[in-house]
């Protein structure tokens, strides 16, 4: 039977972790994410998992692949400055093809900026964060729901395709409390384990879907992984050919299966002139916007991403509208992939919002109404 | 290599698809490897439970050449990885090859805090005093004065001992030998194997590439003389002063004393919930 629960955020993060079966947690306290770590402290026990806390994020981050590798589904939990610690090793995550979760409640920033009220301005260090190429998944949550919803997606993603997934949320969503309805039954998927006798497999030969089966250490296949360029045995290789075609099935396998990772909502999209576009706490915010406009007879719809990273291209250049707001809590990153993407088709615009306030409804109208 | 008689008798434990090694002539991981493998084999322990951990460096390289699952990653942070393996998976044996840089500089903190907790796992910090992998450098554990590609005028920094930072922290087997002492060594690794916590085997060991030619030990054997002749065992040295002991490098075993071990307390908190042993690999 469904559970109805009336929970924060962070506590239905936790939760969705283990419905998707995260059985190791390895984090450091930080403000506004700490529940996360505290939920999943007391639960995980509960479960046959572990919970650590460590010394710092850089060790946090190092923990969970370790145990990524020991067979275990594994999660860390932080905030900007911690994020900013984890970048080298979700680096080598991408390289070395581990899956992990990493959750960003995102706080006012830079630096300590404000630990207790909420931001976006991470998006970007999502995408480029960690030295050289690399196709993140990092998705985004709305509501206390959906913060259970995409947990256990970023999960599922990160098992597949054999890729680090960034949960983006944010101060609102992480501490906000709501009704979450918990399914008794949730679509879960197990890592594939290779089919090979161990001599004979390739740990690093891509399938179809561009990974390739992942072996648990201890299971007999004595793999190398390591974060150096390698071959399809995964020992270190210095040829520019090995390097490329590695580096190019790994952005390869987030990019060619867009498809199956990218996720928008759309409303009221159809006949709009103008389509709002938002992603996290300030989707609340937008949504209450278009009702105020449709109330006034604008022709208003929005668009929100799930998906930030891969970028929902597609989905946003089909728009068929003469002007696209982006609300977002920072000033200006996801706008600026909005424009790339719209190129000439659209007039775009900025409303940013720093400080740790949501935008209101009446000034995103108001705003609207000054430039259009 | 032909000769039967000069065969390595560990060579089996080897990717001999992968060989040469990377490592000069004449440097200390070879004896370092050779001594941990003779240890390995005088325990009754199964080679397919055994991964190595490592992070960037020359000593970092090791796994790579080891046929047995081998994690090689980022610089200083093995400890943290090593950690989740052997708590996601405490049927590994698991041992984290690392040096002076990779251990005491960038990965101080992970080192303490892994010696703290007395984490089942065996760290080998072969430590030669020098940045090989990026040419020449100083590192925290070379000596005052010694000439190095950025200490030109020789070294300023006070070294660390790292036996007496890991003691402090709280390792439960800690030893210091040099490639001078492969059987000694071998005995160290043996014993640290058989030891549930946390092992720290300090190998004193030589980079005549980087550290010999700038510091008038122009040979691998010069160097392995001078650890000879240097070298005092830490029975003796207890009895000597510190005037006495200037210069010198003490060796032998500096703590062997059981205490609670980390991974089998989260084992021991899983079972009080749930009377049940934790599931290995239960993302499949």
């Amino acid at each position: 039977m469904t559970k109805e629960l009336f929970i924060q955020g962070n506590q239905a993060c936790s939760m969705g972790a283990i419905e998707a079966g995260c059985r190791f947690f390895a984090g450091y306290p930080i403000t506004p994410s700490t529940e996360i770590a505290e939920d999943l402290a007391i639960s995980l026990p509960k479960v046959g998992g572990s919970f650590i806390q460590m010394e710092d994020e850089l060790s946090a981050i190092g923990a969970i692949i370790g145990a990524s590798w020991s067979g275990l589904k594994s999660m860390t939990a932080t905030s900007g400055p911690g994020f900013s610690l984890m970048q080298e090793n979700i680096g080598f995550a991408h390289m070395s093809e581990t899956p992990i979760v990493i959750v960003n409640v995102q706080r006012g920033s830079p630096s300590t900026g404000q630990p207790t009220m909420t931001g976006q301005g991470d998006m970007m260090q999502a995408r480029w964060g960690s030295h050289g190429d690399y196709e993140p998944i990092a998705i985004s949550p709305s509501s206390v729901q959906e913060f259970f919803d995409f947990t256990v997606k970023g999960f599922n993603l990160s098992e597949k395709y054999r890729v680090p997934v960034i949960l983006l949320a944010d101060e609102i969503v992480g501490h906000m409390r709501e009704r979450v309805l918990i399914p008794d039954k949730t679509e879960i998927f197990k890592r594939v384990a290779p089919y090979e006798n161990s001599s004979d497999f390739l740990p690093f030969k891509a399938d179809e879907n561009g990974t390739s089966p992942m072996p648990a250490f201890g299971d007999g296949y004595k793999v190398h992984i390591t974060g150096l360029t390698h071959g399809e045995l995964g020992y270190p290789s210095s040829s520019p050919d090995d390097h490329s075609n590695l580096v190019r099935r790994l952005t390869n396998k987030t990019l060619k299966n867009r498809k199956d990772i990218v996720s928008v909502d759309l409303k009221y999209c159809d006949d709009a002139d103008i389509v709002l576009i938002s992603y996290g706490s300030p989707v609340r915010s937008i949504i209450e916007t278009v009702k105020l406009a449709r109330e006034e007879g604008i022709k208003i719809g929005y668009l929100k991403i799930n998906t930030i990273w891969p970028f929902p291209e597609e989905e946003i250049a089909k728009l068929n509208c003469d002007d696209i707001f982006v609300v977002e809590l920072n000033l200006g990153q996801i706008v600026y992939e909005v424009e790339r993407v719209v190129k000439s088709n659209a007039n775009v615009h900025l409303i940013g919002e720093i400080g740790g306030r949501l935008p209101k409804p009446t000034d995103i109208l108001d705003k609207i109404k000054d430039l259009v | 290599m032909t000769d039967h008689k000069n065969k390595n008798p560990f060579i089996k434990y080897f990717r001999q698809d992968r060989l040469p090694t990377i490592f000069c002539s004449g440097c200390g991981i070879g004896i370092t490897v050779n001594s941990f493998l003779k240890g390995f084999e005088s325990t009754d322990l199964d080679f397919d439970s055994l991964a190595l951990v490592s992070g960037i460096g020359c000593s970092s390289r090791v796994p790579g050449y080891i046929k047995c699952d081998s994690l090689h990653t980022s610089h200083g942070r093995a400890l943290s990885f090593a950690t989740g393996l052997k708590v996601g998976n405490p049927d590994l044996n698991v041992v984290v090859f690392t040096g002076d840089g990779d251990a005491a500089s960038i990965g101080g903190n992970h080192l303490i805090h892994a010696a703290r907790r007395n984490i089942n796992l065996i760290v080998i910090c072969i430590n030669n005093s020098i940045y090989g992998m990026t040419g020449g450098q100083i590192s925290p554990t070379s000596p005052k004065g010694s000439l190095a590609t950025t200490a030109p005028y020789g070294s300023i920094d006070t070294p660390f001992n790292l036996i007496d930072l890991v003691t402090a922290a709280g390792a439960s087997y800690v030893s210091r030998w040099t490639t001078a002492h492969p059987l000694q060594l071998s005995r160290s690794i043996k014993t640290a194997f058989n030891n549930k916590g946390f092992s720290f085997v300090e190998v004193v060991s030589q980079c005549p590439t980087y550290y010999g030619r700038r510091n008038n030990l122009k040979t691998p054997i010069a160097m392995i003389k001078m650890f000879k002749e240097n070298t005092v065992n830490k029975k003796k040295a207890d009895t000597l002063s510190d005037d006495e002991l200037l210069g010198k490098i003490i060796v032998g075993e500096f703590v062997n004393k059981q205490r609670y071990e980390f991974s089998e307390q989260i084992e021991e908190l899983t079972y009080k919930k749930t009377e049940k042993k934790p599931i290995r690999k239960s993302a499949y």
